[in-house]
């Protein structure tokens, strides 16, 4: 079935963190500390709260039950008491509400009159306050991706949440650099129907944002999340998609995930298995039928004074196991982990095995009470976390009888995905009263509107027109974010097409060759052209020269020239020089001899004065005679 | 007006003339063709007049500028935002009787839509129901004897709730636990300490610094703490429990005389100055006593000594401020002052003869330190000589706090200056007095 035969619909949200200098609500700065420096550590729990409507939203509840110690772990330069939660938050960053709007424009939105600051319960320990601070800075808009109007629904400001260090059952460790630091969260409509259109409008919203020139670059600096859905599927928030590369594989994998699962609701109803079956089915103690068992799992979790316990799948005989990475056992597996914090499940479709043998698999069955076409779930652990974790595989295993629930999705890196926690609802969302609301003044807009950066394909024709690039090196320097950099060059007299090369090819061939180009600062190659437009070295020696500011990020342009003797010499010197040559030829054979005299001169002066100079000046001397 | 707060204006006309209130669907039409759709909210004084707040279907709240041009209809009836109270924690029989008297603070507030700000909402019932750890704990009882924001505290509340504790301690509850405002803490604390002296159970001040609706409070770990010290603790004091840190995992129980707020905002805000914590308790490693000498569960010669005059008042010295507030002072019918002075307990030399002149009509002159940390010694330099001569009283180690609170209950109970004085330098509730360890100055 095609895609569009399966009713799939994708909606966007990307997020991007902002460039800002401080975040988004304290004076802190947005760049990450240096590694390996001692931290700090505190020690929290997280309560669920109700909303202003007074309800308890369905994830915070999740959250809340697990009731974790939670690690905060900070740097006190990257991080102040706003971040620990003991300060309240500093009015918006209005760099970050002017980067906003800038975005908002740049695709048609329409800014609202307030921004008021909202808090969205997150109680996973990703924000220290329990909720993270979130805005509305514009509504509606669109984009057009392959002839196709793709409907912008939301555009947000929000604060970035803290890094996940490591989880464990009862302790998850979290570092603070990045919690505060400005995101933008652009939503799409749910209209993306193929992967690859998805990938597209993704790669449309991150030219924009790039436009606005007031994003962040580089790994951990965008987040993807997609909404997923086919007809007759719940509705999967699947979170954090580092790469656009990954979003068509994600989306392939959801899609063929769901197909099974709505095979399955197909097959379940041809059974005649009802939902309340399943849920009827009680959580029973197997631990003496596995205590003689050879799985290494259950023999530890025994020896550590937990149970085993089992349930009854009424009518799953043969349907756990799935096909290639789709399979129920592994959704039900997620479930368990997910809610009780358990290592893992074992299924009756995959027994015997794992060290379990025909026995325990027939006794397991005798006490449950299979029947030939019934499957079973067993969890090993202490009895609390195994009885949640069943709880939660009954619970989905009733509602894969009758369709395919709503839920948040973690990315993995190969594309696949798993189960992280419910859906959460609008419930979680209750107002920011330490912020006030922000206007957004006619005024603000005008001023913006007058000075919007234009979309980077307009960037893009432009200096393939003005400076006679290729296309690929255009875009090349707008990827690199080089472009404002190639102007100034440019503008002290510079060849464009010498400076396009140095700032794409030259620096991607400096990393290759394992030089730490980031060293390399914008100051440092706009002083180094300076030294090229003055005459005081040769274009040649670009590589050299950035190479060496590379090893040693403290030189100035103007030292590493010199340390590498690049320095031209006094024009009369090489005038000097030229002299000598020419007045070793006899007169009637100089003209001929030009090519072999320029090469001598290349040799001498090669990175360090300008060829078409030398040239110019042999040729003077020859001509004089 | 609780049906339309924080609106007024044409505003409010229009949402009334649409038969919309608070909760309710609306749908907002603007001339330019844009139309918002949500729940209409209340909202907060710092929200411009013509700003109409609607929770979108997603949750958020946007501003919606509105003037008379617009329409606003009312799609369909909400319901109103409403705290829903989860079931109280099953009671365990055999447990410490210990009973929460709530008297406000952020340890029981909600958002306030209409300020925009926290204001004290939740009751002490309501507290014990989100905080189910309590029933462990002790067999919990809660009342609500006001709920005030405390620093409108005068000296009349803190005789109510003494009074109120005297009589829980006469019905036989095996502590007392009174949630309140954690910026005058300190000084209900002083009080209590100075009117119920030498109690048989422990009296546990606690606040929260992060109100108790968001899921990060310290409400709930500051409070279990407090019950615990309230149902458990050996020493029966009146104390402050508040975060030791940062960190959730570790409560302190500061003596009520030798404590002050000493951070606007974080949780680990009170400090015990002079002197150290009377206990931690740790998650793990339970309760550790760090000071001895403290009075006893269960031990005799409880007094109940009431009743402060609101005729002192505290004053902090700084360069180049005259004597002419003790002259206002004295003509406004105030019998006592004590005085924040510099250093080692001085103020400028031109005050000598007025506060001579004062102490000499039976005017009370005590002498506390701005340096917090330390004792006031007023014989190491010529100005300290000269104002004890002039009848300046050395207040020790006293805080200036706990100095003042002392001062309104000694001026309440004297007859003159020099009982004032005998009072003034007696210790009550170890207040004063003992020795300063270097390990106590950690003022940050």
């Amino acid at each position: 079935m095609s895609y569009e035969e399966l009713g799939l619909k994708v909606g966007l949200e990307i997020h991007r963190q902002l460039d800002t200098k401080h975040k988004l609500f304290c004076s802190c700065g947005t760049t990450p500390p240096p590694e390996g420096r001692a931290k700090i550590r505190v020690m929290r729990r997280l309560r669920e709260t109700q909303s202003e409507l007074g309800e308890v939203d369905q994830a915070a509840r999740f959250e809340s039950l697990r009731m974790r110690r939670i690690i905060y772990e900070y740097d006190p330069s990257s991080a102040c008491l706003v971040e620990l939660d003991e300060e309240p938050p500093h009015p918006i960053n209005l760099e970050a509400v002017r980067i906003a709007l800038t975005a908002a424009l740049m695709v048609g939105g329409r800014p609202v009159d307030e921004i008021h600051v909202m808090r969205k319960i997150v109680i996973d320990g990703s924000n220290t306050s329990g909720f993270q601070r979130t805005c509305i800075v514009s509504l509606g808009g669109e984009l057009v991706v392959d002839g196709l109007r793709v409907p912008i629904q939301t555009i947000t400001l929000e604060e970035d949440a803290a890094r996940i260090v490591r989880a464990e059952a009862d302790e998850v460790v979290y570092d603070l650099s990045r919690l505060g630091i400005p995101l933008i969260e652009v939503s799409t409509g749910p209209v993306l129907n193929s992967p690859t259109l998805a990938a597209k409008a993704a790669e449309a919203i991150g030219r924009v944002l790039r436009a606005t020139r007031g994003v962040k670059r580089g790994l951990g600096t965008v987040r993807q999340d997609l909404n997923i859905s086919i007809r007759g599927s719940g509705l999967m928030e699947v979170k954090g998609v580092q790469e656009l590369e990954l979003i068509p594989k994600v989306i392939d994998y959801e899609v063929r995930r769901l197909k099974h699962l709505a095979s399955l609701v197909e097959e379940l109803k041809r059974r005649g298995v009802q939902p309340e079956a399943v849920e009827s089915q009680p959580i029973l103690d197997l631990t003496s039928v596995f205590e003689g068992c050879e799985s290494r799992l259950i023999k530890r979790k025994i020896s550590e004074g937990g149970l085993v316990l089992g349930l009854r799948l009424p009518g799953f005989a043969g349907l756990l196991r799935g096909e290639g990475d789709v399979r129920l056992g592994r959704e039900l597996a997620e479930y368990a982990k997910a809610w009780g914090g358990v290592e893992g499940i074992f299924h009756s479709d995959e027994l015997p095995g794992y060290g379990i043998g025909r026995s325990e698999v027939d006794e397991a069955r005798r006490v449950l009470g299979c029947g030939e076409g019934d499957g079973f779930v067993v969890v090993a652990g202490r009895e609390a976390r195994a009885r949640d974790a069943l709880e939660a595989v009954r619970m989905r295993a009733a509602q894969a009888c009758a369709l395919i629930p709503d839920e948040t999705r973690a990315a993995l890196p190969d594309g696949t995905t798993i189960y992280m926690r419910p859906r959460p609802g609008s419930a979680r969302m209750y107002p920011e009263t330490d912020i006030p609301p922000f206007r957004v003044s006619r005024e603000l807009l005008e001023e913006i509107e007058r000075s919007l950066p234009p979309p980077l394909e307009r960037v893009a024709e432009e200096l393939v027109k003005r400076y006679r690039l290729s296309n690929q090196l255009a875009w090349e320097l707008i990827d690199s974010e080089m472009v404002e950099e190639f102007e100034a060059i440019v503008g002290l007299g510079v060849a464009p097409s010498v400076v396009a090369s140095t700032l794409t090819e030259g620096l991607k061939q400096l990393r290759r060759e394992g030089h730490r180009v980031e060293n390399i600062t914008p100051q440092h190659i706009r002083d180094y052209f300076k030294l090229v437009s003055r005459g005081e070295t040769a274009k040649e020696s670009a590589l050299q020269v950035l190479a060496e500011i590379a090893k040693d990020p403290a030189l100035a342009a103007e030292e590493a020239v010199d340390r590498l003797g690049l320095r031209a010499p006094p024009i009369e010197e090489v005038k000097a020089y030229i002299d000598e040559l020419v007045s070793h030829v006899p007169p009637n054979e100089r003209k001929s001899a030009t090519g072999k005299l320029m090469g001598e001169l290349m040799r001498k002066y090669r990175g360090r004065v300008d060829g078409a100079l030398l040239n110019k000046l042999l040729m003077e001397r020859v001509k004089a005679n | 007006m609780e049906r339309w707060e924080g609106y007024s204006g044409f505003l409010l006309e229009m949402i009334r003339a649409a038969g919309a209130e608070i909760g309710d669907e609306v749908l907002v039409e603007r001339p330019d063709g844009s139309s918002f759709r949500g729940l209409l909210m209340s909202k907060t004084e710092l929200s411009a007049e013509n700003i109409l707040v609607v929770k979108l279907g997603n949750g958020y709240n946007v501003g919606v500028a509105v003037d008379p041009s617009c329409r606003i209809l009312k799609v369909a009836a909400g319901r109103r935002p409403a705290f829903i109270r989860p079931p109280p924690p099953p009671s365990r029989s055999g447990l410490p009787r210990v009973r929460i008297v709530g008297t406000g603070g952020t340890i029981a507030s909600r958002v306030d839509y209409r300020t925009g700000a926290v204001r004290p909402a939740i009751s002490s019932e309501d507290l014990v129901s989100l905080v189910p750890e309590l029933g462990e704990v002790a067999a919990v009882e809660a009342e609500v004897l006001f709920s005030m924001y405390s620093e409108d505290f005068t000296t009349r509340e803190w005789g109510v709730i003494a009074e109120r504790v005297k009589q829980l301690i006469t019905d036989g509850v095996e502590g007392v636990v009174l949630t309140h405002g954690t910026d005058t803490m300190h000084y209900t604390a002083a009080a209590l300490s100075f009117v119920l002296q030498r109690p048989p159970v422990p009296i546990v001040l606690v606040g929260s610094q992060r109100s108790s609706d968001r899921p990060s409070s310290d409400a709930a770990s500051n409070l279990i703490g407090a019950v615990w010290a309230a149902a458990r603790a050996p020493f029966a004091e009146v104390v402050i429990a508040m975060h030791s840190w940062h960190s959730d995992d570790s409560i302190s129980f500061h003596r009520g005389t030798r404590v002050v707020k000493m951070h606007t905002s974080s949780r680990d805000a009170f400090r015990s100055v002079n002197a150290s914590p009377l206990a931690v308790l740790e998650e793990e490693g339970g309760l550790k006593v760090l000071e001895d000498g403290f009075n006893p569960r269960g031990g005799g010669g409880f007094l109940y000594a009431p009743g402060f005059s609101d005729r002192a008042a505290l004053i902090k010295f700084y360069p180049g401020m005259g004597p002419e507030i003790l002259d206002y002072l004295e003509g406004e019918g105030f019998r006592g002052v004590v005085l924040e002075g510099t250093g080692l307990g001085h103020v400028a030399r031109r005050w000598i003869p007025v506060i001579r002149r004062l102490t000499s009509g039976g005017f009370f002159v005590g002498m506390a330190s701005q340096c917090r940390f330390g004792r006031v010694n007023m014989r190491v330099y010529n100005t300290g000589r000269d104002l004890l001569n002039a009848g300046v009283v050395e207040l020790d180690d006293m805080l200036a706090e706990t100095a003042l609170v002392k001062l309104m209950w000694a001026l309440h109970r004297a007859r003159d200056l020099e009982e004032v004085r005998r009072l003034m330098l007696t210790p009550v509730a170890g207040e004063m007095g003992g020795r300063i360890l270097p390990r106590s100055v950690d003022a940050g």
